[in-house]
């Protein structure tokens, strides 16, 4: 592969991510996946690295998923949209920073539409105002929360305490990265490095040590996707476009994936507990599987943060392996308890998958 | 464990894995059958097409996709039409002979 | 005092209306920006359908051009209409009187990379047709492997492409594919080959017994379908997905080369030689002729003549048909002027 032909692919789809001053708007489903990421994004971005980051008590969930689930109207889900960016008006800010990349997609599908009909801009203008008396203006910038971390990225690697190196034998770790589609696919233009080769979440890998695998479904689909997952008897098609994916890397012996989408990681996580069960095959070394993170758990762990308090425990796929490479040092005693050490429960260990 | 859904199997096709042995038979009784461009004439004039799934064209896209042929030719009534109108010059009758006599010659 | 009409582009349209202009008593004068005369057509192999070497027809051409005043390496920076003709001034600081000028210059080949999926200049073993005609001459290309078991060739790359900037056809990219494949077969006559087709377009005196050929003689697969991504497997060969649409199913492939087929497009300078010469763009990109059956070497204005692929893409002989036709309308409005 001839990597300078890819960054100059790169190079014709930058875009200039605003530094400071964002206003945080968080996923619905995030916190129940991934308890700790959003909250250590805040910590990475506010305390540790002095940034400027709010977040109003008063948001709410932007709609995307019933949007996309069908079950509301684009004009109800424009509403919504329309009263978090007055909540923004009102705080005084202008870039708008999302936790979710369904987010991310459905707010600059918003502007998007609203650009090339300005008056169905009017209209939501009017329905917030008969809804709850609200006007708002248009953020200047949507970023994702991935791309701010993109941006802080060498920020945060000479902070770091850790790097996605394996501590006994000096490699870097050989790192699947996964985009999620409403990122890049939606509006390749609004994304860091466009639709064939992102580099949002390559560049911070690199940046951090690691080293990034290309293999031929990399851009392929997970399988979530709302409509066909919400209901039991489709959830085949999800399972099997994972299960492409998982036997096109496997050939490349990853160590680790990262993602930026919600689903993804869920996804990429879960089914091989369920490939595990139906087929009986694993990936990953000795049965253990293929950890998939969210970049945010990834800067914690690099950072140095506690693995347990990054909410990795509540994984499918045991990050014990990955850790142990890394040499992070972590107690599994401490694995299923909670805040204030409350034992949490610990859950059944599947049949064929590895699991600690 | 019944977890409601499986694994969907994929449709495509893996060009390096199809079985072309029947293929590559044929090319050597009838070569003519490389310079098929799959016009459909044939099947355009096909006594069977219509009640039928006969074609010859969709058998010789079969055959070079390793897909199976049998079913499809067990409703050839051997009139010669496709033959006739050819605009390559094929021996499409020859063709379906030969495929026949061999799924007969292995008793399949 | 012999007439002079000054001949912009030194390839085949430009070298052949010279030798042509010097066969009915004019003096040409040829203004080449490249170091060699001959154009694209001096850096390919063989010209279909007959297989002829393109050096013999490129070294004919030059030596029967061989009267003419040639300038190399240099271009045009003004043109400047007078009351008799017009004056023509070089960056060398030349300028040259001449009484009609004759525009021959080219095409230009698209840019393969601007087709990500595709990965020109992404992966090793991806390369376009003027590459593998390159080095069907004999010039080394560490790209093309020593034994390969499956080469693929890729219709319309940049042709027929409303997103890639272009909708037009290219023309002789489909037989060009055809002969590459051929030539291909002839060195490594193990090899699979697989053309990934749209449509094909096979126009010209013996273009279908050449294709007929490559079917029941080579053993050339021919797949309808685009090609819609090329990946890199861990050991170095190309994953190459296409849509079959004859079976409706999608269809995927390992490959040791894939041969992308890049348009013809209108050069980046048309637009600076048109607004030059005072012609016109026409919404291909290409320059306008004055009409497309009766008229394509004028331009409409006196005294500009066209001939060759800056006016639409041309095969060699429709090119050279042109050259003479351009030439022969030069001389009789040089002659009616007088």
């Amino acid at each position: 592969m001839i990597y300078q032909g890819k960054q100059k692919i790169w190079s014709d789809y930058q875009k200039e991510i605003p530094d400071n001053h964002w206003f945080y708007v968080r996923s619905c489903i995030r916190q129940s996946f991934f308890p700790a990421s959003e909250g250590h994004f805040v910590k990475i971005v506010r305390d540790l690295l002095g940034k400027d980051l709010y977040e109003t008590p008063h948001h709410t969930t932007c709609g995307g998923i019933a949007y996309h689930s069908d079950t509301i109207p684009q004009e109800t889900a424009m509403t919504i949209v329309a009263r978090q960016f007055s909540l923004m008006k009102e705080a005084g800010y202008k870039n708008l920073v999302t936790s979710c990349i369904t987010s991310f997609g459905n707010y600059t599908e918003i502007l998007e539409t609203w650009r090339e009909f300005p008056e169905l801009e009017t209209r939501i203008r009017e329905h917030l105002w008969k809804a709850c008396r609200r006007e708002f203006d248009k953020p200047e910038y949507v970023a994702h929360a991935s791309d701010v971390v993109y941006k802080l990225r060498n920020e945060i690697a000479e902070k770091a305490k850790f790097r996605l190196v394996n501590h006994e034998t000096g490699e870097p770790l050989r790192i699947v990265e996964h985009i999620g589609c409403h990122y890049s696919k939606m509006f390749p233009h609004k994304g860091v490095g466009g639709a064939e080769y992102p580099c949002v979440l390559s560049g911070m890998v690199e940046s951090w040590g690691g080293k990034v695998i290309d293999y031929p479904e990399r851009r392929h689909c997970c399988g979530f996707g709302f409509r066909q997952y919400l209901v039991k008897a489709n959830r085949g098609y999800s399972v099997s476009n994972t299960h492409k994916k998982f036997e096109s890397m496997e050939p490349f012996h990853p160590d680790l994936i990262i993602t930026n989408c919600p689903g993804c990681p869920y996804f990429l996580d879960r089914w091989q507990y369920v490939i595990s069960e139906q087929t009986g095959k694993t990936y990953g070394q000795n049965g253990h599987g293929i950890p998939a993170l969210t970049y945010e758990e990834l800067a914690g762990l690099v950072l140095g943060y506690d693995p347990w308090d990054l909410g990795l425990q509540i994984h499918q796929v045991g990050p014990e392996p990955l850790l142990d490479k890394m040499g992070i040092a972590y107690d599994p005693a401490r694995k299923y308890l909670g805040l204030d050490e409350k034992d949490i429960m610990k859950p059944g260990l599947p049949t064929v998958l590895k699991c600690c | 464990m019944d977890f409601g859904f499986s694994l969907s199997p994929s449709s495509a096709i893996d060009l390096d894995k199809v079985d072309l042995s029947l293929y590559r038979r044929l090319e050597q009784t009838v070569p003519d059958i490389r310079s098929c461009i799959a016009c459909g004439s044939c099947s355009a004039t096909c006594m069977a097409a219509d009640y039928s799934g006969m074609s010859v064209r969709k058998l010789i896209l079969n055959l070079q996709r390793g897909a199976d042929v049998k079913k499809m030719l067990s409703c050839c009534m051997l009139c010669g039409k496709c033959t006739m109108v050819c605009p390559r010059g094929i021996n499409t009758r020859k063709l379906i002979l030969d495929v026949c006599r061999y799924y007969s010659d292995n008793k399949l | 005092m012999k007439e002079s009409v000054v001949i912009i582009g030194g390839g085949i349209a430009g070298l052949e209306a010279a030798s042509q202009l010097l066969a009915l008593g004019l003096s040409p004068v040829i203004v080449e920006k490249s170091d060699h005369l001959g154009g694209h057509v001096a850096e390919w192999y063989r010209l279909f359908p007959d297989l002829s070497p393109a050096q013999d027809l490129v070294t004919h051409l030059v030596s029967s051009a061989s009267g003419a005043r040639i300038y190399l390496e240099t271009e045009i920076s003004r043109i400047n209409a007078l009351k008799d003709g017009y004056s023509a001034t070089l960056n060398n600081g030349d300028v040259l009187f001449c009484k009609a000028v004759l525009v021959c210059t080219g095409f230009h080949l698209f840019d393969a990379a601007k087709k990500e999926e595709y990965g020109y200049g992404i992966y090793d073993r991806v390369i376009t047709n003027r590459d593998l005609e390159h080095w069907f001459g004999g010039l080394e290309d560490a790209r093309i492997p020593d034994n390969p078991r499956a080469v693929g060739f890729v219709h319309c790359v940049g042709s027929r492409d409303v997103k890639a900037g272009n909708t037009q056809c290219s023309k002789v990219c489909c037989m060009t594919a055809i002969k590459q494949a051929i030539e291909l077969k002839e060195k490594f006559p193990e090899a699979e080959v697989y053309c990934f087709y749209m449509d094909l377009r096979l126009f010209g005196k013996k273009y279908e017994d050449f294709y007929i050929s490559a079917q029941r003689d080579y053993g050339i697969h021919f797949i309808r379908g685009r090609v819609s991504e090329v990946s890199e497997d861990i050991d170095g060969r190309l994953l190459v997905k296409a849509e079959d649409t004859l079976s409706g199913k999608p269809l995927k492939v390992r490959l040791d080369l894939l041969v992308l087929m890049a348009g013809m497009v209108c050069s980046p300078q048309t637009g600076r030689i048109a607004s030059m010469v005072r012609a016109e763009v026409d919404d291909d990109g290409f320059l306008r002729s004055r009409d497309n059956i009766y008229s394509i070497v004028e331009s409409g204005r006196k005294g500009i003549f066209f001939a060759g692929a800056c006016t639409g893409t041309k095969t060699v002989p429709e090119t050279v048909a042109e050259a003479r036709a351009a030439a022969l309308s030069a001389f009789r409005y040089i002659k009616e002027k007088a």
